[in-house]
């Protein structure tokens, strides 16, 4: 369960506030207009960046002073998700090991993950001879072997057409579905939010707002939403 | 990002570790030199002397060479022609190109048998003299118009071709865009580029060795290689290496000043597209002039040369084997050196300037200065000449730091920049960071300043001047005393041997760099 107790990130007057509980298992949506901090959001999970005040808490323990690669976190950023000079298989493997001294038991893992997101036969390719879909299913593989409790989604498929991006979303919801693993994604797109979240927060004038059923918050749009939607 | 905590791994450390030595390089020399210099010497005439024409020469060369190099980059900037990436190549030359070979090279076509000199006999003209003032000028313009013109046609080439193609619409003629786009480029690029080639020129040595002479024309850099060497007068020697430090400082504060254009990237095969230009006979003409002043010299050297190369006394075999150790020891130090440098440059962030700051302190400061301090360090605790060859690949390696570092710190930050946040959220830090991502990432700048260092090392002549002995001597020194004892001939076939082997080094470690790096 992750909780934001009273969090506050503020820089060169950028500000944002949140305070609420992000129920385990679940798929969140983080929506709202750029530049309002929805990716500062994420980065605050992540570890990127150390929050001002108040604490980001993940089954009670607080994150504070834990480096990136330590926190029960796996994130996909909008760009940039793959080590150009390495190949899939070796993209995937550091999911298993950042130093990539892989067991062949461990090698097998990587094949299987490639598998389960439609890349079996691709662990040889560089990732400069994929397709933006492609690339984005080895990121999801290497999230896989990763197999923290919590993924995080920076748009990772802004990029993609409409119709490869809600193949991908599906892809998404299914693997969440296998790992139970929680779900927080950042869209700028509604419809990604109707497509795969039971609940959604909106980022507006540097508050996090608390979350509220998707099907709700569309039925009855918020003011700041109303505007963001041009409603 | 910007508020993570700070962590100090062992990699942080190393480079704290070559801030120090850096340090300790350039202080601990100038200190010993002054607290030999026992006796409070004082500067005479022949002293003032030498400061004047350094700073004359250097002012000289960089205005000369900044001067030519505004209308050959204008021509290289707006002409379409066969060839032009093969002269920008070739302005990029001069940069690894041995100064000794230059210099037999404009001997060759300036000296007084050279093509200039018996042109000028055929209608009864006396023959050049190339030695004093004009002949240090000139060599030194032979080496920096090409840099020059690098750095502004750089300039000429970041104005956006958008500017151009709204000056064609608004129907500006070629004294518009002159005015309206081409002058305030030059502004800003011209103050830059004139003080890294005065500064060049201030602290050059060996050009003065070979083409100055007479107390008329010696620079302080030469007068500290006279002092040490023939009068071993270490009180003098102290005195001019504080005063060369100090114009070194205060040259390099002003170029801290000015902006300085860097030249180390690609993309100067680009041209711009010109509507408001007509005939290109001129340009045409500028652009062969000096392909001719760059290609005839060394072209001689090869005519006179390539006979000897594999005939030449085996001491000039074994001073090019010594010069090749040299070489890829001060490789390896100034590579190690400047990648350690470039990643605590980028860890730091608001302290790093100051770290890179300290990495082109080295810029100012004279290898003779550092060397002769060492000299003086050493001899007491064992014997320096002994030692010739180990500080003359250190004092090299120092030397070539700048160049290193100018094109590591940036290419070190893009990775980081890009590739930083994603090797944290896998947890590959330290070791394996080092290992799967920067290194792979900057395999080719590694390799393009591996090879600088060693090609630069290779064909340098300062330190080791100082201190060897004359069984001790890398290969540009035997083909100085070659030069000196006028046997041309083998002189020429040296100059051959070592052009090719620092041109060889450099194109293995930038070739190297290249070999299979994915995009």
């Amino acid at each position: 369960m992750l909780t934001f107790e009273d969090m506050r990130y503020t820089q060169d007057g950028f500000s944002l506030h949140a305070d609420f509980t992000v129920r385990d298992g679940e798929m969140l949506a983080v929506i709202g207009p750029s530049g309002g901090g929805k990716s500062t959001l994420l980065n605050v999970v992540a570890g990127f960046l150390e929050p001002t005040s108040g604490r980001v808490l993940w089954d009670g323990q607080d994150l504070a002073g834990t480096v990136p690669g330590k926190r029960p976190v796996s994130i996909l950023f909008q760009d940039n998700n793959l080590f150009p000079h390495m190949s899939v298989a070796q993209n995937v493997g550091l999911g298993l090991r950042p130093d990539l001294r892989l067991s062949a038991q461990q090698k097998t893992q990587v094949e299987a993950a490639l598998e389960r997101v439609g890349l079996a036969g691709f662990g040889a390719r560089k990732p400069a001879a994929l397709s933006g879909g492609q690339a984005s299913r080895v990121a999801l593989a290497r999230m896989l072997l990763r197999g923290n409790p919590l993924v995080l989604l920076d748009e990772p498929f802004a990029a993609l057409g409409p119709a490869l991006k809600v193949e991908m979303l599906d892809l998404v919801r299914d693997l969440m579905g296998e790992t139970g693993a929680t779900l927080m994604m950042v869209s700028h797109d509604p419809e990604d939010a109707k497509r795969i979240a039971q609940r959604t927060v909106l980022v507006a004038d540097g508050e996090a707002l608390a979350p509220v059923e998707t099907t709700e918050i569309f039925a009855n749009p918020p003011e700041a939403l109303q505007a963001y939607l041009g409603k | 990002m910007a508020d993570r905590a700070f962590k100090i791994t062992p990699l942080i450390r190393a480079g704290f570790g070559a801030v120090l030595l850096l340090l300790a390089l350039i202080i601990a020399p100038l200190a010993a030199l002054l607290w030999r210099a026992e006796t409070p010497a004082v500067l005479g005439a022949a002293d003032w002397a030498a400061v004047r024409f350094t700073l004359l020469q250097a002012t000289l060369s960089a205005g000369i060479s900044v001067g030519l190099a505004v209308p050959v980059a204008r021509a290289l900037a707006r002409r379409r022609f066969v060839g032009r990436g093969l002269l920008i190549t070739l302005l990029g030359a001069p940069f690894i190109l041995p100064v000794i070979v230059a210099v037999l090279g404009l001997l060759a076509v300036f000296g007084r048998s050279g093509i200039l000199s018996t042109v000028l006999g055929w209608v009864g003209l006396p023959p050049v003299h190339i030695y004093g003032l004009h002949g240090v000028v000139l060599a030194h313009v032979f080496f920096n118009l090409p840099l020059a013109t690098r750095l502004i046609l750089q300039g000429w080439l970041a104005i956006p071709a958008e500017r151009f193609r709204l000056a064609a619409s608004l129907d500006f003629g070629p004294r518009d865009v002159a005015r309206v786009l081409e002058y305030p480029m030059l502004r800003s690029t011209l103050p830059g580029a004139f003080m890294v080639i005065f500064l060049i020129c201030m602290t050059s040595f060996a050009v003065a060795l070979a083409l100055g002479g007479g107390p008329k024309s010696t620079t302080v850099e030469l007068a500290i290689y006279q002092a040490f060497r023939f009068d071993f007068d270490l009180g003098r020697a102290a005195l001019l290496a504080g005063l060369q430090f100090t114009l070194g400082a205060i040259a390099a504060g002003v170029m801290l000043r000015v902006s300085v254009p860097s030249t180390m990237g690609g993309g100067l095969d680009r041209t711009v597209e010109r509507w408001d230009i007509t005939a290109g006979w001129r340009d045409g003409l500028l652009l062969a002039a000096v392909a001719l002043f760059l290609i005839v010299p060394l072209g001689m050297i090869l005519i006179d040369g390539l006979p000897y190369v594999f005939s030449l006394p085996a001491s000039v075999y074994a001073a090019a084997g010594r010069s090749l150790g040299v070489a890829l020891v001060s490789m390896v130090i100034s590579t190690g050196l400047a990648l350690l440098l470039a990643l605590l440059v980028v860890r730091l962030r608001r302290g790093g300037v100051l770290v890179e700051s300290i990495g082109y302190i080295t810029l100012a400061a004279s290898p003779l200065v550092i060397g002769a301090g060492l000299f003086i360090v050493l001899f007491p605790l064992t014997d320096p000449v002994a030692l010739a060859l180990p500080v003359t690949a250190l004092v090299n390696a120092v030397m070539s730091l700048p160049f290193a570092l100018r094109t590591l710190v940036p290419a070190v930050r893009e990775v980081e920049g890009t590739y930083g946040r994603l090797a944290d959220s896998l947890a590959m830090g330290g070791w394996v960071r080092m290992r799967l991502v920067l290194w792979p990432r900057l395999r080719r700048p590694l390799g393009f300043s591996a090879g600088l260092a060693a090609a630069l090392s290779m064909g340098d002549l300062g330190v080791i001047a100082l201190f060897s002995d004359p069984n001790g001597a890398t290969l540009p020194l035997q083909m100085y005393r070659l030069m000196a004892a006028y046997r041309m001939d083998q002189a020429a076939g040296a100059a051959v041997l070592l052009l090719g082997m620092s041109l060889l080094l450099f194109w293995i470690f930038d070739r190297g760099g290249r070999a299979d790096a994915d995009v």
